[in-house]
């Protein structure tokens, strides 16, 4: 089985902290990580390849230059190769333009399962998986948290929703959006890190690679559809009364008095 | 010309979906900056009869696409008829909801109509001079908002999370036009089979229609210590909720979760035990008619959105709210 897995190079969020004073983000010391929706689809092909032997996983990221990091990672846990789409003509492009500019890079490999993550972890959109699927023409199912080969040809995959879960039986080719739970990533060895260096090949594919694939209409801030009309940290709803120093029993007839005048009791 | 506002009104196995009751009451806001009107677009199995109380919900008229080929979410089925309803009627606005469902579809949907789609959206105006539809929307984590347009392409599409805007009350005085519209299927449109459906267990309870939310944090400080707000929500008739630290702790089941990660929720009433507050929680109450916040802590940032703060011990002030609200009503 051919398998592909798009990768984004994400910050860790989760370390983002606002500066009290200027109230803006301080994106300095944060660090760069594999969007943990990806990582898992990345363990899950290689699962997959395990359980398929003779099939190859194939890890692909568009980003800027210093997203070759995470491809590295991803080759070190034990991909087969990677590519980087990267060009400044990619920049500043929004799910729409990103999506075709990946599935421009897709349609020049050969798959039989591509593999997304549900969404990352900077943007939160969830887009890009099955916009790629629709630019390239195969059937998607997102969310998916199990994932078995019936047969060369067809996969039996789990996803969740909000109040179900289904078993759906899908054909290849089809494009897979991963949620976290569909497996834990493996952590890389001393020799595959080796591997990830000096063994395996890392490509990076610019506009020339791919202009046969795309209308260069449809790539970057100019193919986007959506624009950024401004962005802003969020303003606190106003502070209300703070009571500090009070009893217990003060306190409880104090909220009491509240929500009476409130008509909540 | 494109017009109108037009709302997938989602719907399983023949309910109508709460976030699309939402988006018609938000669309009829909008409709009315743009002097248009609001469309809901009903589609799936013998649903038909769902398409009035649409209207008693605020659309003008509803467009129902009624085909076995849509009895099951299915991901082509769906956006085959929603890109043929876009093209046939050329809306100015398509709006989701933000739900799995509205997640799967709008984002194939806007690759196959070349348009742009924003995701998650939790605020919605139309510009006043553009008339452009303006979509904020948080990102980073919940660390920034951003405002997105869409200028060149139509329709102007946009994914909007569960619970943020607010539904109209039904009124059966309200009358409009339902619309039939047949798309032809073929049965390579159904390129996924679903082989089995399972329900998540129905105990777990929605805390997007409780009315009052007695929530925990860190500071309740065990699983134990949540009885007391359980006993509490029991006696105000509410629920209770948490953040993610209590989720994550395995003191509360996460369908209970509040938060940018969690569900965004409304209630008349917010009471905050022992929660600090962070941004990506915040992001999942703030908007709640009144808050009041617990913590031992002053220099918690809940104490800058509630309406009322109380710099205190919860496991010794809880119980006492208890019994003297028992004892009121």
């Amino acid at each position: 089985m051919r398998i592909v897995v798009c990768a984004k190079q994400v910050p860790d969020t989760t370390e983002v902290k606002l500066d009290p004073k200027t109230n803006t983000l301080i994106r300095d010391g944060v660090p760069s990580i594999i969007n943990p929706d990806d990582k898992a689809g990345i363990e899950a092909a290689l699962q997959l390849k395990e359980q398929c032997p003779g099939s190859t996983v194939t890890v692909v990221s568009m980003g800027p230059p210093q997203a070759d990091v995470a491809l590295r990672e991803a080759l070190a846990m034990g991909c087969d190769d990677a590519i980087l789409i990267s060009d400044r003509a990619f920049g500043g492009a929004d799910t729409w333009a990103t999506s075709s500019t990946i599935a421009a890079a897709l349609k020049k490999l050969p798959y039989d399962v591509i593999i997304t993550g549900r969404q990352a972890i900077d943007g939160d959109t969830a887009q890009v998986g099955p916009q790629i699927a629709e630019h390239l023409g195969i059937p998607q199912v997102s969310y998916v948290e199990k994932l078995d080969v019936r047969s060369e040809d067809t996969l039996i995959v789990h996803r969740q929703f909000e109040d179900r879960h289904q078993v759906l039986e899908v054909k290849t080719p089809c494009l897979l959006t991963a949620l976290s739970e569909l497996a834990n990533p493996r952590y890389m060895t001393v020799h595959g890190v080796m591997d990830a260096y000096r063994a395996k090949e890392l490509k990076i594919w610019g506009l020339e690679d791919i202009k046969d694939t795309v209308d260069t209409a449809n790539i970057g801030l100019k193919g986007s559809p959506t624009r950024v009309k401004k962005s802003f940290t969020k303003q606190a709803k106003g502070a209300g009364t703070l009571v500090k120093d009070l009893s217990e029993d003060e306190a409880v007839a104090f909220i009491i008095e509240k929500l009476q005048e409130e008509h909540i009791i | 010309m494109s017009k109108d506002i037009f709302v997938f009104a989602e719907q399983r196995d023949g309910e109508l979906q709460k976030v699309g009751i939402e988006l018609i009451g938000e669309a009829a806001k909008l409709a009315a900056a743009l002097d248009q009107k609001v469309a809901a677009v009903l589609l799936g199995y013998n649903i038909t009869d769902k398409a009035q109380e649409l209207i008693t919900r605020g659309a003008d008229y509803v467009i129902v696409v009624d085909d076995a080929m849509l009895d099951d979410y299915v991901t082509e089925p769906y956006a085959k008829a929603m890109t043929a309803i876009i093209k046939e009627k050329d809306p100015e606005i398509v709006l989701y909801g933000a739900s799995s469902i509205g997640r799967d579809l709008a984002p194939r949907v806007s690759a196959r109509v070349h348009t742009g789609l924003t995701a998650d959206c939790t605020a919605l105006a139309i510009d006043e001079e553009t008339k452009l539809l303006m979509m904020t929307r948080p990102a980073f984590g919940g660390n920034i908002m951003a405002t997105i347009v869409c200028e060149n392409h139509r329709p102007q599409m946009a994914t909007v999370r569960p619970g943020v805007m607010k539904a109209l009350d039904a009124d059966s005085a309200r009358t409009g036009d339902i619309e039939p519209f047949t798309v032809t299927f073929s049965d390579a449109d159904m390129n996924v089979k679903v082989l089995e459906t399972v329900k998540t267990d129905h105990k777990t309870v929605d805390i997007t229609e409780a009315k009052i939310l007695v929530s925990g944090g860190r500071g309740v400080g065990s699983a134990d210590n949540f009885q007391l707000l359980k006993e509490l929500a029991a006696t105000l008739g509410g629920e209770v909720s948490a953040s993610r630290a209590c989720v994550d702790s395995g003191w509360i089941s996460s369908d209970r979760q509040v938060g940018q990660t969690g569900k965004t929720v409304r209630p008349d009433l917010y009471l905050a035990c022992g929660i600090s507050g962070a941004i990506q929680h915040a992001a999942g109450m703030e908007n709640s008619d009144y808050i009041i916040a617990i913590n031992k802590d002053e220099g918690a940032p809940i104490f800058g959105i509630a309406d009322l703060g109380i710099v205190g011990d919860l496991n010794k002030i809880l119980p006492k709210l208890n019994t003297a609200i028992k004892n009121l009503i």
